[in-house]
């Protein structure tokens, strides 16, 4: 026998089920006096750099209903293409802007909405830059594994022509399912189906 | 974030590719409400770029005094939960079997009954005043973690006509990329519902569902005060950068 390696498997993913709120945000269920507020509940405050936008939409089960018991959680890049992360080490990135966000559906509607800016570019690992993107991370009742995906901007059709992720997705058909529709304001329509001939581009990061 | 006496900066390597089917499959039939929420068609995988290798990260501050203690954090002043009261604790490692410290986790848990604290609970099983079911901490240096709780009860849920959930705690790990973030569960040792679950019989190697199940670990009980289970939980590792190609300029 040769000796063994000194590595570990990942912890399997159990469902985030029906009650994931209690846990995640517990003041939108009316939990008071535990945190004073949800985590994630704020992306941005008034010196938050960069043009603000809202990115709204659904997430829709295989015949057409929309998830009110989903919890979505968002991270994107600061205005100038930035992570506010240890692990980026290109600059700093907006002290005011937070990166991270976290929203549940609208518990009759199944409506999310995030209150954020427009992300700046960030590299590909080949140096190229990737259209403005933010990656998204779905979980609910019946989904196993957390779902990633992500949204880019309708009106980016430029840079989304040359992202290096969409480019390696072969069904092109499916390019749309990951792109968010401008309004005449700043909110973008984004649906998430998690089946169906609209489903979802999800990857495997 | 760096391992401790581990001298080399942030962590900026590639996560390794995510084992599938190690974690429970999208479509779990069993799981009756998987059938119209799992994604049907190949998930599209790539390299990790800073989207992915970059992650949220925070810090003491958001922590309340009590937020890991659910026998008090939901109190009354002199009052405590119900329940068989339970210390867990365990350390956050990633699969080169390295500490992760600084990562925040969030539990949260029914009752001694087995109800939960949300407007969508209908089980019979009364609520608890003094119990609201969630807190969080953050791992320490050595990727260590605890938590004081009570053990949560068995309860029905509306899959099969009589399917019961083997007692658990949800738990929710961030690490320092996004691509680690995970949920999951923690059953306990010795559960006899655990091999009737329709949720855990949707993973299909049984040392997937071993590695889920805290066992009692009498060492770190306390003695006239609590018993105690270890949870150990393993997050995505990343590569190295060490012997990576570094391309001009970069």
């Amino acid at each position: 026998m040769p000796q063994p390696l000194d590595t570990l498997r990942e912890t399997p993913s159990q469902t985030a089920g029906p009650f994931v709120h209690i846990g995640l945000m517990p003041n939108f269920l009316g939990i008071a006096g535990l945190y004073a507020a949800d985590l994630g509940n704020r992306l941005c405050n008034d010196k938050t750099k960069g043009e603000r936008i809202a990115i709204e939409g659904q997430v829709f089960d295989g015949i057409g209903e929309p998830l009110r018991d989903c919890v979505i959680e968002l991270w994107q890049a600061d205005a100038a293409g930035l992570y506010a992360s240890a692990s980026e080490t290109r600059g700093v990135a907006d002290a005011n802007f937070a990166g991270w966000a976290r929203t549940a559906a609208d518990p009759q509607t199944g409506l999310f909405r995030f209150e954020t800016i427009k992300p700046g570019r960030v590299p590909f690992p080949d140096g190229r830059l990737q259209a403005p993107h933010v990656s998204l991370w779905i979980v609910a009742r019946g989904i196993n594994l957390g779902l990633n995906t992500r949204m880019y901007f309708s009106d980016e059709t430029e840079a989304n022509a040359a992202d290096p992720i969409l480019a390696r997705i072969e069904h092109k058909t499916r390019l749309p399912t990951l792109v968010g529709q401008r309004d005449g304001g700043g909110t973008y329509r984004f649906n998430i189906h998690l089946q169906g001939a609209d489903e979802t581009v999800f990857f495997d990061i | 974030m760096s391992a401790p006496g581990d001298n080399k900066g942030p962590e900026t390597g590639a996560f390794l590719p995510r084992d599938r089917l190690w974690h429970p499959p999208a479509l779990t039939p069993r799981y009756k409400t998987s059938v119209l929420r799992s994604p049907q068609r190949a998930p599209v995988s790539f390299s990790n770029t800073i989207s992915e290798i970059a992650g949220p990260a925070f810090g003491h501050a958001v922590l309340g005094e009590l937020d890991n203690d659910l026998i008090f954090n939901f109190a009354r002043p002199g009052e405590a939960a119900i329940g068989e009261r339970l210390l867990v604790h365990g350390r956050v490692l990633d699969e080169s079997n390295r500490p992760v410290p600084g990562v925040l986790i969030e539990f949260w848990q029914a009752n001694a009954a087995g109800r939960y604290r949300h407007k969508k609970d209908g089980y019979l099983g009364p609520l608890d005043p003094n119990f609201a079911g969630c807190g969080r901490t953050i791992s320490a240096d050595d990727g260590s973690y605890w938590l004081r709780t009570i053990k949560p009860g068995p309860y029905p849920w509306p899959n099969g006509v009589n399917d019961w959930r083997p007692s658990h705690i949800h738990f929710s790990i961030f690490g320092s990329g996004f691509a680690q973030r995970l949920i999951t569960q923690m059953y306990f040792e010795g559960d006899p519902l655990i091999r009737l679950d329709a949720i855990l019989r949707g993973i299909a190697d049984p040392a997937a569902i071993e590695q889920l199940t805290a066992p009692l670990d009498m060492t770190a009980s306390v003695p006239m005060d609590s018993l105690a289970y270890k949870f150990d939980i393993v997050l995505r590792g990343r590569r190295s950068t060490r012997f990576e190609n570094r391309l001009e300029g970069n």
